[in-house]
Order: structure tokens, then sequence, then C-alpha cells
């Protein structure tokens, strides 16, 4: 099978082959995503999270791909489309469904929001919320890590619709002339916000039919297949690693949802849909891992701790009380205050 | 002791910093071999070389969001804008990224970083390359805020914004690059929030930051002719902003004039001038009157442009007539 939209051909095809602990451990963070932030929706839908949410269904291999090939001294820069981003990195799956509640166990005391996980101790440097800006900043995170000599690779995350902008533009030159370690990893989910990528881009694929504008190669991953994304994130991290300089990645893939807790969706054809339903990551991985002898019930073993997981999180989550009140006042400087005068 | 401009008090002090500590490390556009298209940072790519003295492409955003980046992982990143004017292109980077992300992570990240950048006018470059925005920055909470008079405050100031664990913009006054004074050999270390009383008179105060601090230190000169004795307090630094100097050199007179290079609406005048109304009311002996540039953006004729910003002249017959009417 492959990604609707695509022509098979054209798909980068990273070498290598995924063990059974690895199969297992992205089919669980695969689960472990789209069960979050199913629950995160239902509790939008009872007024429980607030404000604006922007959900990573139907794009959960991506983040996971990634996630597991990373290591624990690489820094993840996400969007507001970040909630399976951070979890990939080992952030407590309670906090982040505290932070999306506003509560005081939230991963950053309800000061930052869905849009704005954070998890330094896991590497999490942030999620960024106006378009295209942490594509610049992780520059900074790469810069650091080249200049320390440390074996540490910065990956930013970004929407399709990210590639219409300057910083975009900006940080491919600068990784490129200063040699980075750092990763761009387009998600094309085929839509900007509400409207459809191709319609608003003179290339028809938004990053890499840029990358040799910056003298990258051009490289088109199926984002629905995690063991692809695995590989290739597993190539191109080391060779950054390893002094090779930054690479540009199209992961194709597709929002199975609207844009935000406000959308519906309802521009995308009913055919389109339909298409990308069959193509689900979760539904093809589990496939792939039947056909190649992983029994059911040990996959329906994964499912049933990552929903207690879920339920547990929810429920620490719901019982916790709102911020202490004093928090609002903190933090804006590093001594902890946010004194102007004196 | 020798005698710097303020042009090479800012290489001096850069200098100072990246000797002192190896994490130190600086980008901007031009600012390597070729010295800076100010010639502040002459030197500075010879004596540390390209690791630490780095050129960026025309990329404002990339390079604020590089030194942001530096900043949060272990480095200590000083940034240059070339003209304070740019800033409207990366103001993403300073007051939505830089200014607020250490409070909405609730504290997990810190960015110790300097963004150092030429500000104000009298240079005849017109309205794009001219501003005094340090209101702006003022006005976005997250972000500390630092204007030096002359080359001593240049270096101080500089050290301890360097030394400072968050993000501070530093406005060097374009139009005093060639200013000179004696500087004091050896380390140089001021501290932030501080403002300094340059001359003490009992008839009125005069508030003033920048280019606005020797315009009105000469005006005090010539209403002292007039038989008007003024204090000349010198800001230094709009946040953290010493608000105890304000209010006790305010008190001490109970008639104050604030000399301000921006434009009227909210310039940083409006601020203290509401402070002082607040807590100092009962000590105020007549209204508080602010000299500012008319709001208007700055011509580029050197006729106009004089016109403009407040003039000595003006700051004295402003004075004047207020404190004998």
């Amino acid at each position: 099978m492959s990604p609707p939209g695509m022509d098979p051909e054209l798909l980068y095809r990273p070498q290598g082959t995924v063990d059974r602990d690895t199969a297992l451990e992205l089919y669980r963070q695969l689960v472990r995503m789209r069960r979050l932030e199913k629950r995160a929706y239902d509790l939008f839908m009872q007024n429980l999270v607030k404000g604006t949410s922007h959900l990573s269904l139907g794009m959960e291999a991506v983040a996971a791909g990634f996630g597991v090939a990373m290591r624990p001294e690489d820094y993840t820069f996400a969007t507001y489309r970040g909630h399976a981003h951070t979890l990939a990195r080992g952030t407590s799956m309670t906090k982040i469904m505290g932070e999306l509640l506003g509560r005081d166990n939230g991963l950053m005391r309800g000061k930052g929001g869905s849009m704005h996980l954070t998890d330094v101790e896991n590497g999490v440097m942030g999620s960024y919320a106006i378009v295209g800006a942490h594509l610049a900043i992780a520059l900074g995170a790469g810069w650091s890590a080249q200049y320390k000599k440390e074996p540490r690779v910065a990956v930013a995350f970004f929407g399709d619709g990210a590639t219409n902008i300057g910083t975009f533009h900006e940080a491919l030159n600068f990784a490129v002339i200063w040699k980075l370690p750092v990763v761009f990893v387009c998600e094309n989910n085929q839509y900007m916000e509400y409207t459809a990528i191709g319609a608003v881009t003179a290339v028809p694929r938004p990053a890499a039919d840029r990358a040799a504008a910056y003298g990258l190669e051009r490289i088109v991953i199926d984002g629905n297949d995690a063991d692809a994304v695995y590989l290739t994130a597993l190539e191109f991290l080391g060779r950054a690693r390893d002094g090779g300089g930054p690479a540009l990645i199209e992961a194709h893939t597709y929002r199975t949802g609207g844009h935000s807790r406000a959308d519906p969706g309802k521009y995308k054809p009913e055919t389109e849909v339909k298409e990308w339903a069959d193509y689900d990551p979760i539904d093809v991985y589990r496939r792939r891992l039947r056909a190649d002898g992983v029994d059911e019930k040990d996959l329906d073993a994964i499912d049933d701790e990552v929903q207690r997981e879920v339920d547990e999180a929810t429920e620490a989550a719901k019982a916790a009380p709102p911020p202490d009140p004093a928090v609002l006042m903190t933090n804006v400087w590093a001594d902890g205050g946010s004194a102007w005068r004196n | 002791m020798a005698e710097l401009t303020y042009r090479t008090a800012v290489a001096r002090a850069i200098a100072q910093e990246m000797t002192r500590d190896p994490s130190v490390v600086f980008l901007g556009e031009d600012i390597g071999d070729a010295g800076g298209v100010f010639k502040a940072t002459e030197g500075l790519f010879a004596q540390f070389g390209p690791d630490r003295v780095r050129d960026t492409p025309i990329s404002e955003q990339a390079i604020l969001g590089a030194a942001m980046g530096a900043a949060m992982t272990g480095l200590r990143p000083i940034a240059e804008v070339m003209f304070s004017d740019f800033f409207a292109v990366c103001w993403d980077m300073v007051a939505n990224q830089i200014a607020k992300s250490r409070y909405m992570a609730d504290g997990q990240v810190t960015f110790p970083l300097v963004i150092r950048s030429g500000n104000g006018g009298t240079l005849r470059f017109g309205a794009q390359h001219s501003q005094s925005v340090e209101n702006w920055a003022m006005a976005v909470p997250g972000l500390k805020v630092v204007a030096p008079s002359n080359p001593v405050d240049v270096i101080g100031l500089f050290a301890a914004a360097v030394r400072d664990p968050d993000p501070v913009l530093f406005f060097e006054h374009k139009g005093l690059y060639a200013s000179k004074a004696d500087v004091p050999d050896g380390e140089i270390v001021d501290s932030l929030g501080t403002a300094k009383v340059l001359r003490e008179g009992d008839d009125c105060t005069i508030l003033a930051l920048a280019a606005m601090v020797p315009r009105a230190v000469a005006a005090a000169a010539r209403l002292s002719d007039q038989g008007i004795e003024a204090t000349v307090v010198d800001i230094r630094s709009l946040v953290p902003l010493d608000t105890e100097t304000i209010l006790r050199e305010t008190g001490r007179t109970g008639r104050i004039f604030t000399v301000e290079e921006n434009p009227r609406l909210l310039g940083w005048g409006a601020e203290l001038v509401s402070i002082i109304a607040e807590e100092g009311f009962w000590t105020l002996d007549g209204p508080i009157v602010r000299i500012t540039s008319p709001h208007v953006p700055l011509p580029s004729a050197d006729s106009l442009e004089d016109l403009a910003i407040p003039s000595v002249d003006r700051i004295v017959t402003t004075i004047h007539k207020a404190m004998n009417s």
C-alpha cells in the first residue's frame, strides 16, 4: 500500500530494518498519541479544556518515528500542534493532561496551555504558536551543540503552511551556511489551516521542492509509515550528529480532523477523507505487525495499558486544583519574580 | 585612564565579556572582519575568531532565533540588530518568543542574551534608520531595556547586561558613537536598574535618556546662567526602572521635565510621569512637562530633523517659560 496522492516512485526509501522491540515501541507511541488526543477532544466537548487545541490525529507516525529515533540529549522544537511530539520524548501524560485542563499539576502550571507544551528535562524545548518561529530558534540549539562540540541534534517539526513564511527560508539558508546539526521536518498534512496547501503554494511539494534552493536533497517520505519515518530519522539525525549538517524532510501525511477545535474540516473532499481513513497510520502499522507474526493479544495488551494510562492521567488532572494564584506573578525573570521597578 | 569614543567603548565592552566567559558568543550582519557598519566591533573578529564572532546573512529573524535557541541551551549570545528600526522585521522573536517563553514554561528555561542595536537620530538617515524605539521594548513584559549616554556607561551597563540571566535590549545611540570621555582602565561592571544623578539643582528636575542626556546637561548649564538650578537624572535603564531615584529627585524639586527623543505618544516619559503623578503627586509644585519629538516620522533634511528632536535651545526655552509662568 502507498499513501494517497503520492507516486510511490518518488518516495525516499531509507536503508535498514526495524527490530521487534523497536516496532512494539513505535506501536505503543502511536496508540498513546491517538488515545491521549481522542480523550483531549472529548474533554473539549465537555468544556473541561478551554481555549483552542490542534490535534495530530492521523499524523502520529511522524512524531512517533522521530521520537523513538531521537536520543535523550536531542532537542525537540514543536508547533502548537505539539501534544504528540511532546509525549514522544517521555513527558508524563498526566502533566500534559493537567496543562490542557489548566490545572496546578500541569507541565507549566497552566501558564502555557495546549499550544506551548515545554518539557526541558525531556528535551522538549517548547511548542511554538507563531508559525515558523521555532525553525529559527532551533538554529541556536544546533549552534550551541556545534560550539560546545556536543553530539546533539535539534529537530524542528512544522506544518506545510510554514513553508510559505519567511523564517522557513531564513532558517534553512542559515542552517546550511553554518552547517548546523538541525533536522527540519515538514509534516505535510495537505492543509494550511482551512485551505489546501496546493492552492497557495508555487510548487507541488511545499518543502521538498524548495530544498534545492538551499543546496539540500529533495526528501519526501511516507509520513503514515512509522518504520519509514523512524529509519529516515535515524539516518539524518546520525548525519547531523556527525557534523554532516542539516536536512529537510517532508513527511506526506493527512490531518484527519480540522485545523483546530473550532474547525469541523468540511472543506475536505469525501473521497480524500475516505482514502486516507483507509491508510490510517495505526491500522497500517498494526496490520504490518500482525503480518510479521506479532500476536493479536500482545497488541491488545498494549492498547489496554495505554487506555489505563490515559484514564489515570485524566482523573489526576480532573482532581487537581487550579493553579495557585501566586504563579501569575512568577517566572518572568530568572530570579523567579516579575518586578520591573525598585 | 584613556579617552575613548562611545563606539570604541562598545568594542571594549564586548571584548571584556568575551575574554571573561567563553560561553559568550557574538553574531550579526557585518560584525566580523568588516568591524560593523558603525565600526563599533572593530578588532573583535581578529581577537576571538570566527567561531565566536560570526557573520550572518541579512536574516534578522534567524539572527534573533539563533540567539534565543543558543541562550536556552547554555550559551550567552550577543546579537546585533544593525539599526533598531529593523526590530520591526523580527519583533516576533523579541516580543513573542524571547520575552514570553520563560513565563509560559513556568521557569524551565532562561534566556541570558543581549541584543544590541543602533538607535536614535541626528545622523540625517530619515524615517526608517533613525527611530528611538526603546519604548516599544519597554511595553513588553519579559524584556530588560538599557540605553547608555556615555562611554563609561556603555562598558559598565553592557557588562551588567551580558552577566544578567534575562534578555536585555541594549540601545546604543548612533548619534553618540563619536562622543568621547575618559574611561578608567581595567574591568568596568555597573548594575542594571540604576539611574544616575548627573547634576544637583533645587529648582527643577530633568529626566533624560541616551542622547538627550548631554543635551539636558548643556541646557542645565545655560539655565543656571539664567538663575534656574536644575537636577539632571540619566535614567539609563527603563526596565528595571529606578523609581526610587526618580521619585526622590523629582520630589526634592517639585518641578519635573522629561526630555525624550521618541515621538510624543507613549514615550517612556509618559510612564514615568504617570508613576510620579500617582506616587509623588503631593510633592509637585506645578505641571509636569514632557519635551519630546513631535508625533511625526523623522524627516531626513538636517534642518527638519533638528526641528524634530529636542535641542538644547528647546529644552532651555521650554523650562524657562514653564518656571516663569
